[in-house]
């Protein structure tokens, strides 16, 4: 009993209890969801998932045909999920970052100019922008057996963009590592170079030796003749264009969504973290006769940034969680392809499952990966 | 404190579990005093409100024969819209007690989804749509064609055999919402639309001009579109069965919504089981003496719910095709009412 009154004890022994209440009513739940279902007669189990999947996907970022497994149109599912969503967190905080500045601006119509950008896409649901930008690119752009060809054999037309793409006949392997071999030489050069500037003061940038070094080993590996590829060009058929590489209007319509949605909370941030900087780092930095231009480049952006990861963790999960909208404009995404798998074996607890445990997993690892980086870049303090 | 936390998550679970198993839905519809019924999100010719709010359709239609059957009313029915993916929970977790929803029957939904299928109310098959610009007469032109559809199982599937048999690749676009598909077929964004026959004719009605598109008339594949009811319990599959058979047969016997009255005193005796002047059949399924009478009186016979909804002089303008007699070459066939 006296140990009761030991507040330790009494703090682990509560949060131990609180942990078995949840474990136990979810034990509960599963068994009553299982033996409700076994009730009704309904199939359970992930044994569906080895079985052909038997439909086509439009849009595969790893290689799929319709005799594969349902496991793997869901794996296609989820590469598209994360294609879509990588990129259009890319492009947001580029985006986000120069409509950011902009809104610092002491150019009062480019200041307006991105507040109205700020407020019209932060006030209308992400939904309706999609449905947009996807009527947009049907309306606007003719229909494909008007393609436009925009240079030789690249058409463009309210089915996509159709461009010529290549394959490699030799050489693959090597051109990949000399890339990666040129990246790392690159940047230990860079390294270099800034380490030799702290020290000597010399503004040497190590640029033009960096570049070099970047992109040297291919370059050398395709003139010495290493590399061969065979061109595949599109060819207009009877209703569409096929072959070549097809960027669909229902990737773009979503990628563009999406990654102006992305901007405009990273302008909001970037501002946010650009006024969280102490006056006097402006009028300090002015004292020592940089521009303003500079100011912001040198002195205020690399102290903003840092403060700018936190809040931009929450907008990365949050496009990763809305890329799930795909399924309004026909981009084939994970919950797309497992909504069609449901429709086909009925089995919509398991595939509701598998897909809550996919975003839920990488959601983590998004979480998990912003908090590394902060705790790498955020301001010491001591 | 902890314990009686444990103890509440412990009666909320059995609780939850002893409402989860099943009483009889005929009970439960009558003891409710009206019928729930699941049905399509507005489909014109299948369920979809009028410009009163009243849910008409043949489907909804099939829904009120049921509710003339138990309650001797047609209009007892709530019309629960359902989405396509979850139309099936709804039945099996009771949320409706019947879905009548332009639902395929298939050898895998009958065997792992909990459910029971009535009998085929209509033999629907999958076509393609497409503009009469295009030129094109025969679905094995559309090779290499984008086509777009719902996610449906069988209609995705379908078309991947139909062109895999082909030999030919084609481009699939998935919408979920049946309005985003339309519009994305109506703007060009695929040279075809494909889904039950049935569909198409009901979104070529809303076209701006219905006339600049036409149905590809190769059917890839069989759709017979059954009511489904929960399963393990036949007391109420037969009552479902046995109405839909029921219209079917007063189709046969020339019974109709205007002539029913009249037919009471008719001296064919098949007919007069059917309307419950002699027999007792109705009691047999926990129903009344006059159910038949009760459902030709409330929505008529199948013909003319046929026609009504999806036929000639609608919107639809559907031929009976399949959906005909069986003395008359097609494949409505109801057992004999004794």
């Amino acid at each position: 009993m006296t140990l009761f009154y030991d507040k330790r004890f009494r703090a682990y022994f509560y949060q131990f209890c609180a942990v078995g209440i949840v474990l136990i009513a979810g034990w509960l739940m599963f068994v009553t969801v299982s033996d409700n279902l076994a009730k009704q007669n309904i199939a359970t189990g992930f044994g569906y998932l080895d079985r052909q999947a038997g439909f086509i996907i439009s849009e595969t970022t790893i290689p799929y045909q319709e005799t594969d497994t349902i496991g793997h149109a869901l794996l296609v599912g989820i590469a598209n999920t994360v294609k879509v969503s990588l990129l259009a967190a890319i492009l947001g905080t580029i985006i986000g970052l120069l409509v950011g500045i902009g809104r610092m601006s002491r150019n009062p119509l480019l200041q307006r100019l991105m507040l109205a950008y700020v407020e019209a896409l932060r006030n209308v649901p992400l939904l309706l922008y999609l449905f947009l930008w996807y009527a947009i690119l049907l309306v606007a752009l003719p229909p494909v057996k008007e393609a436009l060809e925009l240079a030789p054999h690249v058409y463009l037309s309210n089915s996509g963009l159709v461009l010529p793409s290549f394959t490699f006949e030799k050489g693959a392997v090597f051109l990949r590592w000399a890339v990666i071999l040129g990246i790392i030489a690159a940047f230990f050069i860079r390294r270099t170079a800034l380490r030799r500037r702290i020290e000597t003061g010399q503004p040497n940038h190590g640029g033009l030796a960096a570049l070099l070094a970047l992109v040297g080993p291919a370059l050398a590996l395709v003139i010495m003749g290493g590399v061969a590829i065979t061109w595949e060009i599109p060819e207009a058929g009877r209703f569409r264009i096929t072959g070549g590489l097809h960027i669909r209007p229902e990737f773009v319509a979503l990628l563009v969504g999406l990654s102006l949605s992305v901007s405009a909370s990273v302008a909001e941030i970037v501002r946010a973290g650009i006024q969280a900087i102490n006056k006097g780092q402006w009028e300090a930095a002015a004292a020592l006769g940089l521009q303003r231009s500079r100011v912001m480049r040198l002195v205020i952006l690399p102290q903003a940034l840092r403060l700018m990861v936190p809040p931009l963790t929450n907008i990365y999960l949050t496009v990763f969680k809305n890329s799930s909208l795909a399924i309004a404009i026909g981009y084939p995404d994970l919950v797309m392809v497992s909504n069609t798998v449901m429709n086909q074996t009925g089995q919509a607890i398991e595939t509701i499952a598998i897909f809550m445990a996919v975003y839920l997993g990488l959601s983590v690892a998004i979480s998990l990966f912003m908090n590394w980086y902060n705790g790498r870049v955020a301001l010491k303090e001591r | 404190m902890n314990k009686s936390v444990l103890a509440l998550a412990a009666v909320a679970t059995l609780g939850a579990m002893a409402m989860s198993a099943g009483a009889a839905t005929l009970d439960t519809v009558k003891g409710r005093g009206k019928l729930i019924c699941g049905v399509s999100l507005a489909t014109p010719g299948f369920a979809a409100p009028d410009d009163k709010g009243r849910m008409t359709g043949f489907d909804a239609d099939i829904c009120r024969s049921i509710a003339a059957a138990v309650f001797g009313d047609g209009d007892k029915v709530d019309f629960v819209p359902t989405n396509i993916n979850t139309r099936f929970q709804a039945v099996q977790s009771g949320e409706v007690d019947v879905l009548s929803r332009q639902t395929t029957l298939t050898y895998t939904r009958e065997a792992s989804l909990g459910l029971d299928f009535g009998p085929t109310v209509f033999y629907d098959g999958q076509g393609l749509m497409v503009a009469k610009s295009l030129g094109v007469a025969s679905a094995k032109e559309l090779k290499d064609a984008a086509i777009c559809t719902l996610p449906g199982t069988t209609t995705a599937q379908n078309l991947s055999d139909f062109f895999r048999t082909l030999g030919a690749k084609f481009e699939l676009v998935v919408f979920e919402s049946p309005d985003e598909n339309r519009a994305a077929f109506f703007g060009g964004r695929c040279q075809a639309i494909s889904s039950d026959r049935s569909d198409l004719a009901s979104i070529r009605a809303v076209a701006n001009n219905p006339d600049d598109y036409i149905l590809l008339p190769e059917t890839i594949s069989k759709e017979p579109l059954a009511p489904a009811v929960r399963q393990n319990d036949s007391a109420w599959r037969d009552i479902v069965s046995w109405s839909v058979w029921m219209l079917m047969a007063a189709e046969e016997k020339g019974i109709t919504q205007a002539n029913v009255d009249e037919k009471l005193k008719s001296e064919d005796p098949e007919v007069q089981r059917m309307l419950g002047v002699t027999d007792e059949l109705g009691p047999m399924l926990g129903l009344d003496k006059k159910w038949g009478y009760n459902i030709i009186k409330s929505v008529g016979n199948y013909g003319e719910v046929f026609e009504r909804n999806m036929g000639q002089g609608t919107r639809l303008g559907m031929t009976r095709g399949p959906n005909t007699q069986w003395n008359a070459g097609g494949l409505l066939y109801a057992p004999p009412i004794r």
